[in-house]
């Protein structure tokens, strides 16, 4: 039987190498016991293979893996009480649903192994379908005895590669309320693989993003998204507007900004004390459109203390929530801003239209980053998925 | 006007429709026609044969005699019982043989894989006769396996099993099974490699993930996923060898006759027609028989 008293999931100095290739690179992680963790990354960054050293399908070749005090680097998959929903599923194709399910209990000689996978199907909702074979079943169903042949171990971690990846967008919505509800029931300690950031937005407590085998930043998904550390989280999480900045003066709580000769502010503890050069980064749907040039601030909504620049719209699109334009500024960069479909009145493109946002909204990002890192993995990934 | 319009359509698709029909039967004609040519009409003239009387001199008349099969039967029995035991334990060994190559090159080979199935097949580019000959020379009283083989005293085990009755190797039952194991081995591979290469590594793996051990994951995933190699290879070798007559008669001696020797000298030699031909007819019999039993509890309709 699972002991209670297992606890987190560390990874201490984890390093796979492939030949050449460097996989995972140095990574120090601790998964806390019980939590809902998302590994978030683009394809190619390590994600897939941190789960599988965790699972014990690959061995690191540095570095440790702990679970609670318990070194498990050296034991093998089949020793580790870690199970792993695979991301085609894996089911046993000779089996029936319930034998699926009833697999691992049975390798562990657990009495009435029976009347628990039938349980574990209750919780996923498909006990009427326990007599037939996988091949029979829809994907949503397949990955939903997928999750039950993994729970009903009740492992220490459940790792989940990919999980809803072969889903149509409907059942993957579904889905993600479905795990994030069974996660909270059992609270079993889960570590979902996405490349989709939504998703592991809107499942994960905590959110670790990678990139080139090494983690960006480690925080909920609020944090991620409001005060992003690196311009490859601000592009890979949602969208970002980064304006190249410098330091001009710091007083009150608030630092001056210079942006091609504009003034703009954040707060002084967005910045680091030594930091002069700097990316200012401010979210689309933070931007408002304040109104034409020269007409006063006619939706009311300006508060004197705001950020404001200029431009003329070059393109805008109506999604129904909102309106995207994009707006050229004068140095000739071309911003997002999201609009609300919340009454302002809309810009026709070519017009000339004042932007605003509370200082509060921006974060400061290192200057010798690319500022379009990760923006092309996200787009990539996107229309793959 | 409206008739005229849905009528005019019909009229000209139905034809067309009717012809397409046909097509698949049509296709299926020549092979159908050869199996009633070669097949269907050779056995009720095998079966009609059996139960004939005469001689070639004077020639055959049907009579109904069933009297051929209790004789044949009686006079060979202990032959179908040898081939039958040959055929078997060779099929066994190609097994054991042939599993684990068959899973390396379908799961491990990697980019050896294609020179692998090249290797495999080259036998095929000899004659069968040539390749059994070849094993007269290797199983040779001078030849080095021989030598070996009594250095590490395989020979007195092969003698303690009545498998040779000397300490050589050739003319022995020994030699007949393992040229019938030799020859084919391919046919038991092949099959073996075929389902074994569909075999989906992330099974194993979530074998693996959910507590069974390598061997727990061998007879729990591997094996069961495998059966329709299995099945399919041990038919290819054992329908084959349980009525082969090359390998006993190259390799054997007088006490290792097979039934297939049999028949042939029934045919060729004693030219006795009516007890080859019931000889014919109840060896395909019994392997239908056993073939029937063993897929059906081989369950292979179970499988994917």
């Amino acid at each position: 039987m699972t002991e209670k008293t297992s606890g987190d999931l560390r990874l201490t100095g984890v390093t796979k190498t492939f030949e050449t290739f460097t996989a995972v690179d140095q990574l120090d992680l601790v998964i806390p016991r019980g939590s809902f963790f998302a590994l978030l990354g683009p394809s190619g960054c390590g994600k897939t293979t941190t789960l599988r050293m965790v699972a014990g399908l690959d061995q690191p070749t540095i570095g440790q893996i702990w679970i609670g005090n318990k070194d498990i680097t050296e034991t093998k998959a089949y020793q580790r009480n870690v199970n792993t929903v695979f991301q085609s599923y894996a089911l046993f194709p000779h089996l029936s649903i319930v034998d699926n399910v009833a697999f691992g209990l049975r390798r562990r000689k657990v009495p009435d192994h029976r009347r628990k996978a039938m349980e574990a199907l209750e919780l996923v909702q498909l006990a009427h379908i326990a007599a037939k074979k996988p091949g029979q079943l829809s994907g949503g169903m397949q990955q939903r005895v997928a999750l039950a042949r993994a729970i009903v171990n009740r492992p220490d971690v459940l790792l989940l590669d990919e999980p809803l990846g072969a889903l149509d967008l409907k059942l993957r919505r579904q889905m993600q309320i479905e795990l994030k509800q069974i996660q909270s029931e059992v609270g079993l300690t889960f570590v979902h693989v996405t490349h989709d950031q939504e998703e592991a937005m809107t499942m994960a407590d905590t959110i670790a993003v990678m990139n080139a085998g090494k983690l960006e930043q480690v925080a909920d998904p609020a944090t991620l998204y409001e005060r992003p550390t690196s311009t490859f989280v601000a592009n890979f999480l949602g969208q970002s507007n980064l304006l190249k900045a410098s330091v001009k003066s710091r007083a009150g709580g608030m630092a001056d900004l210079d942006v091609h000769g504009l003034t703009l502010r954040l707060p002084v503890d967005r910045l680091k004390a030594d930091t002069t050069e700097l990316w200012l980064g401010v979210r689309p749907e933070k931007l408002r459109l304040v109104g034409p040039v020269g007409a006063g601030d006619v939706n009311g909504a300006g508060r004197t203390a705001d950020n404001r620049l200029t431009g003329v719209v070059i393109d805008a699109s109506f999604t129904g929530l909102a309106t995207n334009y994009l707006v050229r500024l004068p140095w000739g960069q071309e911003i997002m801003v999201v609009q609300q479909n919340d009454g302002t009145r809309p810009a026709a493109r070519g017009a000339q239209v004042t932007l605003g946002w509370a200082p509060e909204h921006g974060f400061a990002l290192n200057a010798s980053q690319d500022a379009h890192a990760g923006a092309q993995d996200q787009a990539d990934d996107s229309g793959a998925g | 006007m409206v008739g005229q319009l849905v009528e005019g359509p019909v009229t000209a698709r139905l034809p067309r429709r009717a012809r397409r029909n046909y097509t698949p039967y049509l296709l299926l004609l020549p092979g159908l026609a050869w199996l009633v040519v070669f097949f269907v009409v050779p056995m009720l003239s095998l079966f009609s044969q059996s139960l004939q009387t005469g001689n070639v001199e004077t020639g055959y008349v049907m009579t109904w005699n069933v009297q051929t099969y209790v004789d044949a039967l009686s006079r060979f029995w202990p032959h179908f019982v040898r081939s039958l035991l040959f055929a078997g334990t060779a099929t066994v060994l190609a097994l054991l043989l042939a599993y684990p190559l068959a899973y390396f090159m379908a799961q491990r080979s990697g980019r050896w894989k294609n020179i692998l199935l090249v290797l495999v097949i080259a036998p095929f580019f000899t004659s069968f006769l040539i390749r059994t000959l070849a094993w007269q020379t290797i199983l040779a009283d001078t030849g080095p396996v021989v030598a070996f083989a009594r250095t590490i005293h395989l020979t007195d085990l092969l003698q303690l099993l009545h498998l040779t009755s000397n300490d050589s190797l050739m003319n022995s039952p020994f030699a007949v099974i393992a040229g019938l194991t030799y020859n084919f081995l391919p046919f038991m591979i092949l099959p073996l490699y075929a389902s074994l290469e569909r075999l989906d590594h992330s099974l194993i793996e979530a074998a693996g993930d959910l507590y069974a051990n390598p061997a727990q994951t061998f007879w729990k995933v591997t094996w069961p996923l495998s059966l329709p190699g299995v099945v399919g290879g041990t038919l290819l070798t054992f329908i084959p060898a349980a009525g082969d007559f090359i390998n006993a008669r190259l390799l054997g001696n007088t006490k290792t006759v097979m039934i297939g020797q049999v028949i042939d000298s029934e045919f060729l030699r004693v030219q006795d027609y009516a007890v080859a031909a019931a000889l014919s007819f109840v060896l395909m019999l019994i392997i239908t028989a056993m073939v029937a039993v063993y897929v059906r509890r081989a369950g292979t309709e179970e499988l994917v």
